[in-house]
């Protein structure tokens, strides 16, 4: 299974290897999404961790032991599909086609799986359609 | 025998039930699969329709005399302000116009949807006071049913092809266009391609003044050529521009309309905008007619401008063909670039489809222009002038 998370890291574990333990101890493939990560300072990673059940939950029982804030879940990204006009405008925004247009109903799509959670596409709606809730990340 | 009908001919069937409709997407296949002389028996109308960001639009409004009545000045609906530089209490709020206190959070798009949603707004006015109108100041709330006329009078929409939008600066440009990544980071193009009204009659043979369509869920009607109308505008072999063209002033009944075809539209650091949803049903009235309508986005063909030349005059790029656009990813300058549209395709397919169901149950008569557009009209620019004169 895959599963986004959002790991906060007090400035006293910005300097621990954290992805190598994830991916050495609990057998888990990571996919870094986003890092913005100083020495010392809180930093937040967004990753991808795919593994099975057993090796998720470990690491997320591991990862709460050491102090690293574990924001679980979907992509803070808000698309309100009702909202939609599925004009487009947003698609060529997203840098990793998270938002993107089927070519045959030409209706958009949002995948939270591929979000980066950049926030560029929360502007890029003349409807308002897209939100971000996560507050940490912003355009 | 050569295919011709004429308007009372293809009204009579739709009268009857008996017309064949389709939309322009569907004709496509039609065409290349009978041919254009049997196509254009067969098909008695073909439905065009567009959806996309038009700021050319507003409405206008009479609001009924209060007692004492008042002339109007100084009209704010929501706090936006309106146009009333007309009689009394005749108004016109413009979508694009701004809020007072909310800027382009709110402006008289929303108010506008806020009034076809049967929402109240709140009307402020104030005046010099006259003999005849002897009231200064009016504060009120007046929705829909309260107002004597409320239409939509659009001076600008529906454009024959655009040009699309690229940003060759390192910053992003914030546009009617959305937003444009440095570094030609994406390209945006409107208007539906196949779909659009004007590019499915390009030399304006059905649509005129006086033609009956379909305006964000109402009927209404061509009421003018559009500002900016620029039927001289070069041709390909197809007739079609490759630049903007001809445009559409339509007008029709607020309440009439739904907001699922009508939406305000807010472009970051630029303003207000509105979604407006057109759809012009062409009577196929011989085989030209059916030649033109059976165009595909592999036939049109639109410029790419570089928006981050602040000029009127944006130097072109290259030239495109709206199924390169369409396949998300173009080729310009040698680089591989996104491509987006502003205009959705999906909601013009959904108007196409909605006017070829209103014709088939009689719903929705054809109409012959009363007076045909111009054909070779020329776009003019503004001079800033140091001094009166011609
Ligand atoms: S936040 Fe970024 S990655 Fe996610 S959908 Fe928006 S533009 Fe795409
Ligand atoms: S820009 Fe907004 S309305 Fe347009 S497709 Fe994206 S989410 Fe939908």
């Amino acid at each position: 299974m895959k599963t986004k998370w959002l790991l906060t890291f007090p400035p006293e574990l910005t300097g621990e290897p954290v992805t190598y333990t994830l991916i050495k101890n609990f057998n888990l493939k990571i996919n870094i999404l986003k890092a913005s990560i100083d020495l010392n300072v809180s930093g937040n990673l967004l990753v991808l961790a795919d593994g099975n059940k057993n090796e998720i939950d470990s690491a997320l029982a591991w990862l709460g032991n050491t102090g690293v804030i574990v924001h679980p879940g979907d992509s803070q990204i808000v698309w309100n599909d009702a909202l939609c006009v599925h004009c487009g405008a947003c698609t060529a925004i997203c840098p990793t086609k998270a938002l993107s247009l089927d070519p045959s109903s030409w209706m958009v799509a949002f995948e939270g799986e591929k979000c980066l959670e950049c926030g560029h596409c929360v502007p890029a709606c003349p409807i308002g359609a897209i939100s971000n809730n996560n507050g940490l990340h912003h355009a | 025998m050569a295919a011709r009908k004429t308007y009372d001919e293809i009204n009579q069937k739709i009268k009857e039930g008996n017309a064949v409709v389709v939309t322009a997407d569907e004709v496509i296949d039609i065409v290349a699969e009978k041919g254009v002389r049997e196509a254009a028996k067969y098909v008695d109308v073909v439905t065009t329709a567009t959806f996309g960001p038009m700021c050319s639009t507003g409405a206008f409004m009479n609001f009924g005399h209060a007692d004492p009545p008042i002339r109007m000045t100084n009209v704010l609906l929501n706090n936006v302000p309106a146009y009333a530089g007309l009689a009394a209490v005749d108004a016109y709020i413009g979508a694009t116009e701004a809020s007072l206190d909310k800027g382009i959070n709110y402006g008289g798009a929303h108010v506008i949807c806020d009034l076809v949603d049967g929402k109240s707004i709140r009307l402020s006015a104030s005046s010099p006071g006259t003999d005849c109108y002897p009231r200064k100041n009016i504060e009120t709330w007046i929705n829909l049913d309260d107002v004597n006329e409320a239409y939509l009078y659009n001076p600008r929409n529906a454009y024959q092809n655009y040009s699309a939008a690229t940003n060759t600066s390192d910053r992003p440009l914030y546009t009617y266009m959305g937003i444009l990544k440095p570094g030609m980071g994406n390209v945006h193009y409107c208007t539906s391609g196949q779909l659009n009204p004007l590019l499915n009659d390009p030399h304006y043979r059905t649509i005129g003044i006086g033609t009956r369509i379909f305006l964000a869920g109402a009927q209404g009607f061509v009421s003018w050529m559009g500002t900016q109308f620029s039927s001289g505008r070069k041709r390909n072999a197809k007739g079609l521009p490759d630049a903007p063209g001809g445009t559409l002033a339509v007008s029709g009944d607020l309440r009439s309309m739904t907001t699922e075809f009508l939406k305000p539209a807010v472009f970051k650091d630029y303003g207000i905008s509105m979604f407006v949803g057109i759809g012009v049903p062409i009577p196929i009235l011989d085989e030209e007619v059916m030649s033109c309508v059976s165009v595909s986005d592999k036939d049109i063909f639109t410029t790419i401008e570089d928006y981050s030349v602040k000029r009127r005059d944006k130097p072109s790029l290259g030239t495109v063909s709206y199924e390169e656009l369409r396949s998300g990813i173009i080729t310009l300058q040698g680089r591989k670039i996104p491509t987006a549209p502003i205009t959705s395709l999906h909601k013009s397919r959904q108007i196409a489809e909605l006017l070829k169901q209103e014709i088939e149950k009689g719903e929705f008569e054809i109409t012959k222009p009363v007076q045909s557009f111009p054909l070779n009209k020329t776009l003019k620019s503004l001079e800033v002038k140091s001094k009166e004169g011609r």
